[in-house]
């Protein structure tokens, strides 16, 4: 665990609780099943606005807290240990892409809305179905046109930065905006969302680009942290309660040794996670770096993890009414989310010149 | 090796074979995957698979080295290969299979009586009796013998009660190979291998989703199931002998398995999907270097695979059918079976967690379900765990911890 504020370790208590009294896995459950158009309650993203977590990365100047990357992360990471389908690892980002670009009418038009979860914003980069292909959107005059593939949140935004071949746009509301949900197995928003001459406000260049991206991608690993701890924890719950040839599965070493090896890499994956937030909010040059880092061992621990959850559990493990598969499901598209762990190796590897 | 005297019959048996299937298998069907439909139940055949079917049924070549005078093919190993070969080229796949094909039959030809071989295995041979298998109970899944089903003696035939789960098919099943406890006073030497009818009043299913969307397995109650005494197979109490074959024809069978790691992927070897998804570098070579290294890895480990099954199946020359060799096979089997269901959602990255809907191909929304599905191939038939369990106590001769 970084070293905590006071403030920090508020915050990450009251997240904490909040999810398992308000959006434990049985809401994700219901949610699910009733599969509603926005991908997410309502209900709960207003609490969660309430709360004040869409503006702990906006600026104080325009209605945020300003508490940066890591706080943001731990609250995150307790979603993702419930499962709780909430925009906010979109928003995030979104709002950096606003805070840190260079259109101050945006920032005072937006900002507020997003802190108080008025509004929901997301980013809009990839154009198929594997991070890191070419970005073919362009801006001709003030009018943005292009296709973007799984657009987290896309079937609700508001408010799309769209990545662009020279850098980041602002599109809002609805006019040159087509939207087509893609149904995926974490039963999540996703959405392909096409730009058609669209009202487009800049932002920024390619650099702002990549920097608003790896902001999203460090979001990511601390959801993904959360979904691992919680696999983690129910397979260890498990083993203790299930009795097989007389005693509890926890008693043989096979598996201890598996749990035992589990978490020491969940151990390695809270240090790369909190250490790529650390980077973002102290400004660090090798940010890049920490992320990719970060990515890719998430991906290879939750992916471990996720899998064992499964197999651990035995027949029960495979059934719909168990939660083992939500949190695989939902593990395999974090897992591809903004570049899987082979992606961030190659990208680590060329960053450090190998 | 083979002697020039034993391959000329061969040739013969080659061309009889070619003939046969020129004649009977409809062109149609060629290189038809049966898809998902084995992990999501059956469907209605059209008319050149009842067809098909039936012609293969009739021949006994559905259960080619069974013998005749039940209704099997009575070929050799060898003739077997032919026609397997033989069917591979023109891409015709067996249409006769399911439990009483893998697992009961062989099981039934070694301790059934004559009267029980006669009844049965004709109508496995030709498809017309769909088996289920009642094992796993809530309380007893790899500890098998913990099962509490209970089978009391009421003279002329045993009356039934308890609870199965885990039934695969059991919704669609005819009959039921069960194991079930004749005496509470011993745990293994307590259990009887019983056969049971579906449509008997008292049973009940109710179908189970798993995480793949699908419901292909049930539970399964019994209250008060009268059942013959003619449908005991061996002896009471010897069900755990009985039941434990049984399991070894089904590792073997689930092992062979692994014939579909090298099954195509959208009609395509995995490496061309990789390109196709991902792209190629300058020489034409997967473009993701890391990916392409792990594909050459399961490439290679998925041969490694199939040459062992082959060298255990010419090992295997004495006869004496499945032995703990099938729990490593098992074992591999899933690896391979598990780590291409992998690579093919990581190549297809978003496009292969589709669930339904728009913007997905069928290619692409049967991978994520074969994805989901395969987890239960390291689970189901016996753990990964429990057959590392069983080549270490019964290959390698170690002791139980406790
Ligand atoms: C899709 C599917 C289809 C199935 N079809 C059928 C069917 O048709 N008929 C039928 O009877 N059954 C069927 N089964 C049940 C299957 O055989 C059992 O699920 C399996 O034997 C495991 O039992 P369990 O689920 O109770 O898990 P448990 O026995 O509770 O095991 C949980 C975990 O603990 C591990 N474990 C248990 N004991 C040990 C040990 N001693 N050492 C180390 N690890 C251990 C297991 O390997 C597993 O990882 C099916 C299961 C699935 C998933």
């Amino acid at each position: 665990m970084a070293v905590l504020t006071e403030e920090q370790t508020m915050l990450r208590d009251m997240a904490r609780e909040w999810a398992d009294n308000e959006s434990p896995v049985t809401a994700f459950r219901k949610l699910r099943n009733a599969a509603p158009a926005e991908g997410y309650d309502p209900a709960a993203w207003s609490e969660i606005g309430q709360m004040g977590w869409g503006g702990i990365v906006i600026p104080e100047e325009h209605g945020g807290s300003a508490l940066g990357y890591l706080s943001l992360g731990m609250v995150v990471e307790q979603l993702g240990r419930n499962l709780a389908a909430s925009p906010l690892a979109s928003t995030g980002p979104a709002a950096t892409a606003i805070a840190l670009g260079e259109n101050d009418a945006a920032k005072s038009e937006w900002l507020a809305r997003i802190a108080s979860g008025d509004v929901v914003a997301t980013l809009a980069v990839d154009e198929g179905p594997i991070h890191g292909g070419p970005v073919t959107t362009a801006v001709v005059g003030d009018r943005i046109t292009g296709t973007k593939a799984f657009v987290a949140e896309g079937d609700s935004a508001t408010v799309f930065i769209v990545a662009a071949t020279d850098g980041l746009y602002l599109v809002a509301g609805d006019e040159g905006v087509t939207r087509s949900p893609r149904r995926m197995a974490d039963a999540r928003s996703h959405a392909e969302v096409r730009f058609d001459d669209a009202p487009a406000v800049p932002l920024g260049g390619p650099d702002l680009t990549a920097k608003v991206v790896d902001r999203a991608t460090a979001l990511i690993t601390a959801e993904m942290l959360g979904l691992a701890e919680q696999a983690f924890a129910t397979t260890n719950d498990y083993l203790k309660t299930r009795v097989q040839f007389g005693q509890p599965l926890s008693t043989f070493q096979a598996l201890q040794h598996r749990m035992a090896r589990m978490l020491t890499e969940l151990e390695l994956m809270r240090s790369v996670v909190e250490g790529a937030l650390e980077a973002i909010d102290s400004g660090r040059s090798d940010t890049d770096q920490a992320v990719s880092l970060a990515k890719a061992v998430a991906g290879d621990t939750l992916k471990l993890v996720s899998r064992e959850m499964i197999q651990l559990h035995g027949g029960i493990g495979m059934t719909d009414e168990h939660d083992a598969g939500f949190y695989m499901k939902r593990a395999a598209v974090l897992e591809a989310m903004w570049g899987n762990a082979a992606f961030h190796r190659e990208r680590f590897a060329r960053l450090n010149g190998y | 090796m083979a002697t020039a005297a034993e391959l000329e019959p061969l040739a013969t048996f080659r061309e009889q074979a070619r003939e046969w299937l020129m004649a009977n298998f409809p062109k149609s069907l060629a290189h038809q995957d049966a898809g998902l439909s084995a992990l999501e139940g059956p469907h209605d055949p059209t008319p050149d698979e009842a067809a098909w079917t039936s012609a293969m049924g009739e021949k006994g070549w559905g259960v080619p080295t069974w013998p005749r005078t039940y209704g099997g093919g009575g070929l050799s190993r060898a003739e077997t290969r032919v026609l397997q070969d033989e069917m591979a080229r023109i891409g015709a796949s067996n249409p006769i299979g399911g439990m009483g094909v893998m697992m009961f039959g062989p099981t039934l030809l070694e301790y059934g009586t004559e009267e029980q071989k006669q009844e049965h295995i004709p109508a496995i041979a030709r498809n017309q009796v769909r088996w289920c298998q009642g094992y796993s109970e809530p309380g007893a899944g790899s500890d098998l013998a913990a099962l509490q089903m209970f089978a009391e003696d009421k003279g002329d035939h045993y009356l039934v009660n308890g609870q199965k789960t885990w039934t695969s098919g059991g919704q669609w099943a005819d009959k039921c190979f069960a194991l079930v406890r004749t005496d509470k006073t011993k745990k293994h030497e307590g259990i009887s291998f019983l056969l049971i009818d579906m449509d008997s009043p008292g049973v009940e299913v109710k179908p189970i989703r798993l995480i793949s969307g699908a419901s292909p397995f049930c539970e399964t109650f019994f209250s008060d199931v009268k059942v013959p005494k003619a449908n005991l197979v061996g002896r009471e109490g010897e069900g755990w002998t009985i039941g434990k074959r049984l399991l070894q024809h089904e590792r073997s069978s689930l092992s062979g398995g692994g014939g579909s790691a090298g099954r195509l992927l959208a009609g395509k070897p995995l490496s061309q999907v990789a390109k196709d998804y991902r792209g190629t570098d300058s020489e034409g070579r997967v473009s993701d270097a890391d990916l392409r290294m792990r594909l050459v890895r399961h490439e290679m480990d998925t041969r490694a695979f199939m040459l062992t099954l082959r060298r255990a199946a010419l090992e295997a020359k004495s006869n004496s059918g499945p032995s703990a060799a099938t729990s490593i096979m098992k074992n591999v089997g899933a690896r391979v079976t598990q780590d291409r269901a992998e690579l093919g959602i990581e190549i297809m990255g978003m496009n292969g967690l589709g669930w339904d809907g728009e913007g997905f191909t069928e290619a692409e929304l049967a991978q994520t379900r074969t994805w989901l599905w395969g987890k239960a191939v390291s689970i189901y038939g016996g753990s990964s765990e429990i057959q590392n369990n069983i080549v270490a106590k019964r290959i390698l001769g170690m002791l139980d911890h406790q």
